[in-house]
């Protein structure tokens, strides 16, 4: 790759995502414009926004090499993204929390809960969960980002750390919401530019849609014994029921992540940046083409690039292997092996505004939670929204720089490194918000003490087996082996395959449902108040 | 279907385009529906205003 030409195109992609920063502090003027970007965002930029803050570079290559590795029945991700993540939540999500949001005069995920259920501990406890686990997802997205700007200059993995940090940073802190949002619309279409690209040139390198799948089809029995062992039959097949790789992609990866995203506040906030009902249908063809072009094409691309790999005599193996068994390694390897050099160039900036987009929302949540939330209303602490916001983003931001720094410390090569901080946040939201946050929307008589009870059944469930029970988490987090000398308490089941999400959810949402029964019902003219404009 | 080997497989092929064109469906049939800004957006709109003027006034 030319340096001269990248370096340039790098330079002028960060000019302009410096001017959009810029464009929105100056448009900022208002708390409401900082938290919520003034609530009359373009429903186009809006979807954009939305769409690149949920794909992150881990989704692209972390999730791409998981494809690589099990196929292509990670798809049903993709599927699940677009029809929850997309479908469901602007249409039986996103108005309602839009209207509501309005009546509640809420401008964050948690102030939306703590106003509709008249609790400061929800709004308080919501954002300290959010604060204290997303630098976990952020410091995961930033080493990710971190990696590749230092691999493509050729510069020391801290000094890219650092100054990619500090890049993102300026903007959030000084352009809010809508600094964030019009940076986000703009990756968002470099993104989809670079996926599309790099869909079109896999299908026409390998002979066309149907070739392409026939020849990744033909090598199932190139599948290596260890991963046969645990049924891995084919990149094009899905694992038979009960076997390992089963249990891994669905509970894992699918449901982990698939239904994990109803409750990301980092998106449900989003909701609430439009005008009007009718943005929110506009937004939605855009959104789920987003999706579908991201992961959809990341997983397709990832599988197929087993058939490059193998087809090809400089590796004559299938992608693991020829990525030296790192998953995290496969799709930087087939874009820098099997696609045009000029094209490396296009591929970094989609994964870096990929990076920089989700990375952007996730320090401003964090932030806005720590200022707005924890600070300003629960603990009713001094000092202006905006100011104190700002402070919040900045302690984020140094809380997942110190991980991303730390984290390539603890951990080893060879798994998917990438996405266990992303599950871990997605699923520990879904448990804790999902079962109110649907209760607050669609149910007039769920009380106060229902959705604290889920919310703290739910979490508790959730964070104790992530730490103890799961072992993908609970072995790296460290914290069981220094405990009970062991990787995980269910070492040897079949528990600890399972992802927490399986079983917090359902004990979340029971909780919910049984303590409806106890406790006061809202006041008749607080749930007038919040249902006014819904039917 | 597709050159694929399961039927799990090419069902989610079929899932996965099925949803995105029950998006664009569903975007295009309520382009105009469920009405623009309400009262309510209007009267939030002009509070923000009154507010914004009073913040440059003290700056």
């Amino acid at each position: 790759m030319n340096m001269i030409v990248f370096t340039t195109a790098v330079l002028l992609y960060l000019l302009v995502v410096v001017y959009l920063g810029y464009r929105g502090y100056r448009e900022t003027k208002t708390a409401a414009d900082y938290l919520l970007a003034g609530r009359d965002v373009h429903p186009l930029v809006m979807s954009l926004s939305y769409g690149s803050t949920f794909i992150s570079t881990s989704a692209i290559v972390g999730f791409g090499g998981a494809a690589a590795v099990y196929g292509m029945g990670l798809l049903y991700l993709t599927f699940l993204n677009i029809f929850f993540g997309i479908f469901i939540a602007f249409v039986f999500f996103g108005k309602r929390t839009r209207r509501m949001g309005l009546n509640l005069n809420a401008h964050t995920f948690p102030e939306f809960l703590g106003n509709r259920f008249n609790s400061r501990f929800l709004q308080g406890a919501s954002g300290l969960i959010i604060f204290i686990f997303m630098p976990l997802y952020a410091g995961v997205v930033l080493m990710g980002g971190a990696q590749f700007v230092a691999q493509a200059f050729g510069i020391p993995y801290n000094t890219a750390l650092f100054f990619f940090t500090a890049i993102i940073g300026i903007y959030v802190i000084m352009g809010g919401l809508k600094g964030v949002m019009y940076t986000d619309a703009f990756q968002g279409l470099l993104m989809l530019l670079g996926m599309t690209f790099l869909l079109v040139f896999t299908y026409v390198k390998l002979g066309g849609v149907i070739d392409a799948h026939r020849a990744l089809t033909a090598m199932k029995d190139l599948v290596p014994p260890p991963l046969a062992a645990k049924g891995h039959n084919g990149w094009t097949s899905f694992p038979p029921f009960g076997t390992e790789n089963w249990w891994v992609l669905t509970t894992s990866i699918i449901l982990g992540v698939g239904i994990g995203v109803l409750a990301q506040p980092q998106l449900v906030v989003r909701f609430m940046t439009v005008k009007s009902d009718r943005d929110l249908n506009r937004a939605v063809p855009a959104g789920g083409f987003f999706i579908f072009m991201m992961t959809g094409v990341a997983f397709i691309v990832g599988a197929l690039s087993n058939v490059y790999f193998v087809n090809n005599p400089a590796f004559g193996k299938i992608a693991f292997l020829a990525a030296g068994k790192n998953v995290d390694n496969i799709i930087p390897l087939y874009i820098t092996s099997a696609l045009p050099h000029w094209f490396t160039a296009v591929f970094m900036i989609t994964l870096l505004a990929a990076a920089m987009s989700t990375l952007s929302s996730q320090f401003h949540v964090a932030g806005t939670a720590a200022g707005r939330d924890v600070w300003e209303k629960w603990i009713k602490g001094k000092g202006g929204t905006i100011l104190i916001t700002k402070v919040g983003i900045l302690v984020s931001i140094t809380a997942a720089f110190l991980l991303a720094w730390a984290l390539p410390n603890f951990f080893e090569e060879g798994t998917a490194i990438i996405a266990r901080g992303t599950a871990i946040f997605f699923g520990l939201c879904a448990t804790a918000f999902l079962p109110m946050f649907i209760g607050s929307l669609y149910s007039r008589s769920i009380n106060k003490t229902a959705a604290v009870s889920g919310f703290i059944a739910g979490f508790s469930v959730a964070l104790f087996m992530t730490l103890f029970i799961h072992t993908k988490e609970s072995a790296p987090l460290l914290l069981c082996n220094a405990l009970f000398g062991k990787a995980s308490l269910a070492l040897g089941s079949k528990w600890e395959f399972v992802d927490p999400l399986v079983v917090a959810l359902p004990v979340s949402a029971l909780t919910t449902l049984l303590a409806n029964n106890f406790g006061k019902r809202l006041p008749p003219k607080h749930v007038e108040n919040c249902f006014e404009g819904i039917r | 279907m597709l050159g694929l080997g399961d039927f799990w497989v090419s069902l989610v092929f079929a899932l996965m385009i099925a949803s995105v064109a029950l998006c664009l469906a569903y975007g295009i049939a309520r382009w105009n529906k469920d009405g623009g800004p309400g009262r309510k957006e209007l009267a939030e709109e002009k509070r923000w205003g009154r507010e914004e003027k009073k913040i440059q006034r003290k700056l």
